[in-house]
């Protein structure tokens, strides 16, 4: 039974006085549950691998003598006849936006006890996040037979830009492959009710790994694709 | 568990935060497709950029609704990185010299 001791003192919500309470008090500094602290804590290492990755771009970019290709027209499409720069990127944006969307109102549907539609809404998620990762094969196997793009070199420029390409890519990839796979997994579980004693606070977690993959993309789609 | 942690929004909210989003990725597009170049394209793509970010981060991921004392672990370190770019600048700058000046005829 919690006495007067265990309580800490009431600080103004969101004030110094309630973060320097939170991490000097005898109690454990997040009220949170371990696996999202965990998740947050991994979210921000990666968030580091990722902006070393892009700042490695940019400093390649910044120091090639060689042009660099423009890829408003490397990553061009001719739809119908149709000419246009960048197209692939933008539907690949709008569909992980769009996954990001089904995701929130997952974690959402999950906090109020509606089991099927989180379970529904995570399905669809996980089936944008594997369009996205087809067009982005779409867009390797393009690069690579059509265009003959390497990681030492190619046709249109700056040898460093096959590289780059492939390895920041890549790794985003490799992040959206694995997030299906977590999804499917949780939302298989979420569908035959192994949570509902341990509660749905896992659908969050998952959530928050899918929406860093979105906000990875974000800063992808600005800084490589579009500069 | 924590009165933070499972907090209700009605779903409009993420409804609206999701066209928001889809608008601002429309306009990065669009900055490509009408050849919005130098300056003006650097700044509107980081502009677009940063508000597409904030709202993930704050909305989609609940940040916005998390103790200042979380905020603060994961807002902060990240600032570091700017030391990062900052040397890296500078290094691909010399490094863009020196080729300029010992490697090109």
């Amino acid at each position: 039974m919690p006495t007067e001791i265990d309580k800490a003192p009431a600080h103004e919500e969101g004030s110094w006085a309630e973060v320097a309470s939170d991490w000097s008090a005898d109690k454990q500094t997040f009220d949170l549950p371990w696996g999202k602290v965990m998740m947050w804590i991994f979210l921000l290492s990666d968030t580091f691998i990722f902006t070393i990755f892009l700042t490695a771009y940019m400093k390649v970019r910044m120091s090639a003598t060689a042009d660099w290709p423009i890829t408003s027209e490397v990553f061009a499409l001719t739809i119908a006849g149709v000419h246009l720069p960048l197209i692939l990127i933008a539907i690949m944006t709008f569909v992980l936006i769009t996954s990001s969307g089904t995701m929130a109102m997952a974690v959402n549907c999950a906090y109020r006890g509606d089991r099927k539609n989180t379970a529904r809404l995570m399905f669809v998620t996980a089936a944008l996040g594997v369009s996205f990762v087809g067009m982005q094969a779409f867009e390797w196997t393009k690069l690579i037979v059509e265009e003959g793009v390497r990681p030492w070199g190619n046709p249109m420029g700056a040898e460093q830009f096959g590289s780059v390409f492939f390895m920041i890519t890549g790794f985003h990839g490799m992040h959206v492959t694995a997030g299906v796979i977590y999804l499917s997994i949780v939302a298989l579980k979420v569908k035959q009710g192994k949570y509902e004693k341990k509660g749905y606070g896992i659908v969050e977690i998952t959530g928050l790994y899918w929406h860093f993959v979105d906000l990875v993309w974000v800063f992808i789609f600005a800084l490589f694709y579009l500069w | 568990m924590s009165h933070t942690s499972d907090q209700q929004h009605p779903i409009g909210v993420y409804v609206k935060v999701w066209i928001l989003l889809f608008v601002l990725s429309t306009c990065s597009y669009l900055v490509d497709f009408y050849h919005v170049e130098s300056y003006l394209r650097w700044t509107l793509v980081l502009i677009f950029m940063v508000l597409k970010a904030g709202l993930i981060v704050s909305v989609f991921m609940h940040l916005n609704w998390e103790r200042l004392a979380l905020k603060y672990t994961l807002l902060l370190p990240p600032l570091t990185l700017l030391v990062l770019i900052a040397l890296m600048l500078l290094e691909a700058d010399y490094t863009h010299l020196s080729r300029l000046t010992f490697y090109t005829n």
